[in-house]
């Protein structure tokens, strides 16, 4: 079985004046289809470049990146639109709805650069946003909404692509911890239904939801297992700060 | 993503903010109209120019020349000569001599004009008579003194009462009045109703040169008109030896002048109008650099959704397109009120033309598209990680 995410030795190095910062420096891993993966780390820990080449946004410096089976390493800036189109999904900590789209306009966003016909927009857009609980918000602004609300919204979105992979980068950082619940309760919901997530945090405690943590510091992988709190917390507590605020 | 949509969600836009849309849509608004109401007033002042020139007569050519003692003129006979050599060319002949002066009607007087002409001068100008008849060749002959005389001149020395075969004084001397001509522009001052027709040869008699300097010819028609104008040249030439000594013209070539004047001055003031649309070009250009900073975060959201560069470039480039079309129209309504009250001022009919219409709003359309590049490229250039990041 292919595996659905595949790091082979992957560098992203940046050039600072004279010195070669390593943002990401030698990972490999897999991910499996139907895995409910988070990756942790305090920032400065190259967690971000390594969602961002997760997630298509970015290519890596050194190193091949395999998704679904597919090279996307040295792909152009079209194709890797393509690929964030169809197999991805984000979920991003500031929402990152569009203010003067309308609800259901913001879900149709990436059926609309697909190349759906507006009558298949606006009924998968509906069917996604059914699946939040929000259809009857549907024609609301998003500044209308609640946090919580916003948040669901753009999970929404994430879902309405039917993508491969569900990117999930800090989705609790701007909502109270009530609210932070539901949406990671929601997101447990989507993996037993058998979606892929992928969860970036910097907070263990959340790190500790998902069913596999792999943790980041330094642009390498200290740690790659199971969620479980017992073996997984005194790594994850080891020179951390972010935990304790 | 289809075009409708596109332009749905432009449309939305300008609507999502008014004020910062209508300030945009200013420069193209202001440029659009100008160039409608420039091109509606000049059109509406070339067909006054041509409606009148019509009404003068386009077959109509003039022959003046310098008196010099008398050697230097030419006689009516020479003309009404050359006329019957050349029938193709020349079709009425009347010599014209115009005396100034008084005229009075017992305690009434006005002063005016009175010209003399020959009997066919009537059919030449297709005059129309309201009372009586016009000159007669007898009279012609025989010195009389007759006179024709128009509907102002009628209303200013009789009143309402009727001036046929009454006498009236033209600079001391009596005439019959023979005809009055129906009235034509509303009897006015200084209008082709202030005329008063004589027999040539009494004019020439009474005015102090004894000669005839002026004559007024028709052609059969139009399209005869220059070839006439240079056979007599050319006979005139012949006969007073050099070309300072007369003048040949028509009211045909008179009106090209004139209509080549009205379309140079058309271009210039369009080319005008044009600089303020190109303004407002360069204002809708300015507005979307600034846009597309501002939404540096939405083209970052739309890329990580799977927007291509060209999907981003078409957004703007459309919403550019838009709001510059969006203002063309207005442009054009607010240009086509303001040409026909302006027309109705002036008194010209100052209907806006469809090709106008149609030129303005493509023009700013293509302005906004134009415009509306670099900042959509450069927004289609962004990268997403930087944009995602920009708030």
């Amino acid at each position: 079985m292919t595996p659905l995410i595949e790091f082979k030795d992957i560098y992203k190095i940046y050039q600072m004046g004279d010195s070669a910062v390593h943002a990401i420096d030698g990972i490999s891993m897999q991910v499996y289809s139907g895995e409910f993966l988070a990756i942790v780390g305090p920032s400065g820990s190259g967690k971000s470049t390594c969602m961002n080449i997760i997630g298509c946004l970015d290519v890596p410096t050194k190193g091949s990146y395999f998704l679904d089976g597919k090279d996307v390493s040295h792909m152009n800036d079209n194709e890797l639109a393509e690929i964030r189109n169809k197999k991805l999904g984000f979920i991003f900590q500031q929402y990152n709805l569009i203010p003067k789209l309308t609800v259901q306009q913001n879900v149709e966003l990436p059926l609309l650069y697909a190349g759906l016909s507006e009558k298949e927009q606006a009924a998968r857009a509906m069917e996604s946003l059914e699946r939040v609980g929000l259809a009857d918000k549907a024609k609301n602004l998003p500044s209308q909404l609640s946090g919580g609300q916003q948040q669901r919204v753009s999970i929404a979105r994430a879902l309405a692509g039917n993508p491969s992979i569900i990117l999930a980068d800090e989705p609790t950082g701007a909502l109270d911890s009530k609210t932070g619940k539901d949406v990671l309760d929601f997101l447990k919901k989507l993996h037993q239904e058998g979606n892929t997530i992928v969860l970036i945090t910097h907070d263990n405690t959340i790190a500790a939801q998902a069913e596999r943590v792999i943790r980041v510091a330094d642009g390498k992988v200290v740690y790659d297992g199971i969620a479980d709190i017992r073996k997984f917390a005194p790594i994850a507590h080891a020179g951390d700060t972010e935990v304790e605020q | 993503m289809s075009l409708k949509k596109s332009f749905v969600l432009a449309l939305s836009n300008i609507l999502y903010d008014k004020m910062r849309s209508i300030l945009t849509m200013l420069g193209i608004i202001i440029g659009v109209a100008a160039v409608i109401i420039l091109v509606s007033l000049m059109n509406g002042m070339a067909k006054m120019m041509t409606d009148s020139f019509a009404e003068m007569g386009l077959t109509t050519i003039t022959i003046s020349t310098t008196n010099r003692g008398g050697s230097r003129t030419i006689d009516e006979e020479e003309i009404y000569a050359f006329r019957d050599e050349h029938p193709d060319l020349i079709s009425g002949v009347s010599p014209t001599t115009t005396i100034s002066g008084t005229v009075k009607y017992q305690t009434n007087s006005v002063t005016t004009s009175a010209t003399g002409v020959s009997e066919e001068y009537a059919t030449m100008k297709s005059l129309e008579l309201q009372d009586g008849r016009f000159l007669q060749y007898q009279e012609i002959a025989d010195y009389k003194k007759v006179c024709v005389i128009g509907s102002y001149i009628e209303n200013e020395l009789f009143g309402f009462g009727s001036a046929l075969g009454e006498s009236i004084k033209i600079n001391g001397n009596s005439y019959r009045v023979v005809g009055v001509l129906k009235e034509t522009e509303e009897s006015k001052s200084g209008s082709a109703d202030d005329v008063i027709y004589i027999p040539y040869t009494t004019a020439v008699r009474v005015s102090r040169s004894g000669t005839i300097s002026s004559y007024t010819l028709t052609a059969p028609n139009q399209e005869i008109v220059t070839t006439a104008t240079d056979a007599l040249e050319a006979m005139l030439l012949e006969k007073l030896g050099d070309s300072d000594y007369f003048r040949v013209t028509n009211l045909l070539s008179l009106l090209d002048v004139a209509t080549e004047m009205l379309d140079m001055m058309q271009i210039l003031l369009v080319c005008i109008a044009g600089i303020s649309l190109l303004v407002g070009g360069i204002g809708i250009m300015n507005i979307m650099l600034v846009s597309v900073t501002e939404r540096t975060r939405e083209i970052g959201i739309r890329k990580s959704l799977g927007a291509k560069g060209r999907d981003i470039m078409s957004q703007f480039v459309i919403e550019a397109g838009t709001v510059s079309g969006v203002g063309g129209i207005f442009g054009i309504l607010l240009g086509s009120v303001l040409a026909i009250v302006l027309g109705n001022l002036l008194g010209l009919t100052a209907t806006p033309s469809i090709g106008a219409v149609l030129l303005s709003f493509s023009v700013s359309v293509g302005i906004g598209v134009l415009f509306g590049y670099l900042p959509a490229k450069n927004a289609a250039k962004l990268n997403p990680i930087e944009a995602l990041r920009h708030d």
